[in-house]
């Protein structure tokens, strides 16, 4: 009761109460502009918030990501085009609703979803803090390591289908974050005689370049879309009612959302998927999903809304990102000299629990923002996607600019916009590269302080927590072999099905059998017998 | 016809040989240079030398990347290519608009550069009529009070504003 009464103190502040407001309303906008997403803006609002104080900051930071779920649910449904990524399923269902006129019905369902996705997320939380406080110390170096070396790998391996270059593009994260003065032995590595190279590669540009100035050139280089908006019939609380009709699937839903969200590199899909799946096998009627039913958008909803508190855990507990948004906010921490990790959890326990805190806060007043003011917020995907890239690139600027006043930081940040670009084009993600920019330097440092006391190699897994972190390395590395094997085997299959007609035993005898009869057959025969005829002399 | 393997493959066609050519190429580069741009240190362990990680990175990458490209159900370029290609190279134009930005603002100031660049390129967008040009005019008003105005955000005056005369010389440099 006292780390609550006190972790309210942090949040008795003006400041805070600004930046929760700003926070909530801003996410849910941006959210609800198919194009922008909370990457793009927390990478712009980033340089802008070192000057405020880390709740502060992090407050505005948390408020778009937990709330632009919230917004990117408004464009899937209304015009089927998710505002965020995360929001794709939601167009499974939300918009055939929409098509048989019940917009307004699924926009409440979504916002009651997302609601209790998020309550329940920041509940379990704060209620299993104390028991992240005693496990926290447990990970030395060796176990921080190998759990930024797991993220990295369950990163890699999510990219189905494209694990291997997501792997490389991982390697090409870790290598970015090599280049500079070395911090131990002080030798310079990639620098090629270059001053400015010699402090390093900033995260902070590369994710403004990777996420804004790409997304600006993407919408730069598009048309504009002819937007049809449904008008909206209806009251915005039946919602949470019918959300009370299934309580399962929203419990269900959420819990894989929650425990989705701790794992590093797993997130907002996974989770998506899996209660997805889950409703869909367990409902009364399966047959309705896809076509607007109500258990299908309350799965999708629930569980992307239930990751954003959850994903905090790796990054406050172990100062581990899992994806590109906690990557970022990890530098907002070192900025102000809070270092997440075990001792963040044992000395500020508090604030960790303020900023539980205000997660719940937000999703209460994101909803009733919601409730209120979802009639005239429709209207901002009406703006076109070309003047959005020109909004996006003007605020890019303040961004990389204001970070360090440098030109240079600039045509890195263009730089890293084409490449960006491109990835985009080529449907290649750009979050590995983030990942292994920042596991990447966790690595270094961690593995280097780890082996100063390890004697032999089997000495670095000695220790509980470092075993079982390896055992689940390898566990991943051996489904995910597996999983490469099953598809090279199906593809196998496929083609041969794609060459011949059939794969039933009839059928290949019959082939067979034409095949004799043909001339060629005749002649293969012909052969054989010939040759047969050879060998049975020579005995 | 498309085989099964073109079927299965996650994302366009188009462009992909080019950038694996790059990528691979751009690594073997790197790591072809690893012994001259980083150092080998003398009675220093194996995991703490500098070069370690470089070489994780950059091997991963040869590795990886080379496999990507061995993997591609794909050999050759076709025009969709290098189609693709030049795509990749129309958005040199926005970089260009960019670090013109950039390289105005310290000299012109946040102010009045951001207020002729929003609508200028809008402008260059296709956005001709007075409407959009009076929201990109407010847009540009906006972000420069908000940001540097109200957050304080560390954007330099410009040098022009060292003409004004004494307590607007203050005002400009500190908040437009």
């Amino acid at each position: 009761m006292d780390l609550i009464l006190s972790a309210i103190e942090i949040l008795m502040r003006w400041d805070v109460a600004l930046a929760l407001l700003a926070g909530s309303v801003g996410g849910v906008l941006i959210g609800a502009i198919p194009g922008v997403g909370p990457a793009v803006a927390i990478a712009i609002l980033l340089p802008a918030t070192f000057s405020m104080d880390p709740i502060v900051g992090l407050t505005v930071l948390l408020g778009i990501y937990g709330s632009s779920m919230y917004g990117g649910s408004i464009p899937a449904i209304l015009i089927n085009t998710p505002g965020t990524a995360v929001n794709a399923l939601t167009t499974y269902d939300g918009y055939p609703m929409t098509a048989r006129g019940e917009p307004r019905r699924a926009l409440s369902l979504a916002y009651s979803a997302s609601f209790f996705g998020g309550i329940f997320s920041v509940l379990c939380l704060i209620l299993f803090a104390p028991v992240l406080a005693k496990i926290a110390p447990m990970f030395g170096s060796r176990e921080i390591f190998l759990a930024a070396l797991l993220g990295i790998l369950l990163v890699v391996v999510a990219h189905r289908g494209q694990s291997l270059i997501a792997g490389a593009l991982a390697c090409f994260g870790i290598f970015l974050q090599t280049i500079g003065l070395e911090p131990v032995k002080y030798t310079s590595r990639y620098t090629f005689d270059q001053t400015f190279l010699s402090g390093g590669i900033n995260l902070i540009v590369v994710v403004l370049g990777l996420f804004a100035l790409s997304q600006a050139f993407v919408l730069l280089t598009s048309d504009d879309e002819k937007i049809h908006l449904t008008k909206l019939r209806g009251g915005m609380f039946q919602g949470l009612r019918e959300l009370a009709r299934h309580p399962r699937v929203a419990s269900v839903s959420a819990s894989f959302g929650v425990l989705m969200g701790m794992i590093p590199g797993v997130g907002e899909f996974t989770a998506q998927f899996m209660s997805y799946t889950y409703a869909q096998k367990t409902s009364k009627r399966p047959q309705d999903f896809g076509n607007g039913s109500s258990e299908g958008l309350i799965a999708a909803e629930t569980a992307n809304n239930a990751v954003p508190a959850a994903a905090m855990v790796p990054l406050l507990a172990l100062g581990i990102p899992g994806e590109a948004l906690t990557a970022m906010m990890l530098s907002v921490f070192y900025v102000h000299n809070v270092v997440p990790g075990p001792g963040l959890f044992q000395n500020q326990m508090d604030f960790v629990v303020a900023l539980y805190l205000a997660l719940l806060i937000l999703n209460v007043l994101v909803l009733a923002f919601l409730l209120v003011a979802t009639k005239s917020l429709i209207q901002v995907v009406r703006i076109p996607n070309r003047f959005l890239g020109v909004c996006i690139l003007t605020l890019s600027f303040v961004g990389v600019y204001s970070l360090r006043n440098s030109v240079i930081d600039c045509i890195l940040a263009a730089i890293f916009g084409v490449v960006g670009y491109v990835l985009k084009r080529l449907s290649l993600p750009a979050v590995p590269i983030i990942l292994g920019m920042v596991l990447g330097g966790i690595m270094e440092v961690k593995l280097r302080a780890g082996m100063a006391r390890v004697k032999e190699p089997l000495d670095f897994i000695d220790r509980p927590v470092a075993f079982i972190l390896f055992l689940l390395i390898i566990i991943v590395l051996l489904v995910h072999m597996l999983r490469v094997l099953k598809d090279r085997k199906e593809l196998k299959e496929a083609e041969w099905q794609t060459k011949t007609a059939s794969t039933r035993f009839g059928g290949l005898m019959w082939r067979r059998r034409n095949s004799f009869l043909k001339d060629h057959g005749k002649k293969v025969r012909a052969r054989h017998s010939k040759l047969l005829r050879r060998l049975t002399d020579l005995f | 016809m498309t085989s099964e393997r073109e079927r299965r493959f996650v994302g366009p066609r188009r462009g992909q040989l080019i950038f694996a050519l790059g990528f691979v190429g751009l690594s073997v580069l790197l790591i072809s240079q690893i012994t001259t741009q980083t150092q080998w240190v003398e009675k220093s362990k194996f995991f703490a030398q500098p070069r370690f990680w470089p070489a994780v990175g950059l091997l991963g990458m040869v590795g990886l990347a080379g496999l990507h490209l061995y993997r591609l159900p794909w050999w050759r370029n076709t025009r969709y290519d290098w189609w693709e290609a030049r795509k990749w190279l129309t958005v040199l134009e926005f970089t260009a608009w960019f670090m013109g930005y950039v390289l105005l603002v310290p000299i012109l100031g946040y102010l009045p550069v951001t207020l002729a660049f929003v609508p200028a390129l809008a402008w260059r967008m296709g956005y001709r009529d007075k409407q959009m040009m009076w929201i990109s005019v407010a847009f540009a008003f906006a972000v420069v009070i908000l940001f540097k105005s109200l957050l304080g955000v560390k954007i330099p005056g410009g040098a022009i504003y060292e003409y004004l005369p004494g307590a607007l010389r203050s005002f400009f440099i500190l908040y437009l």
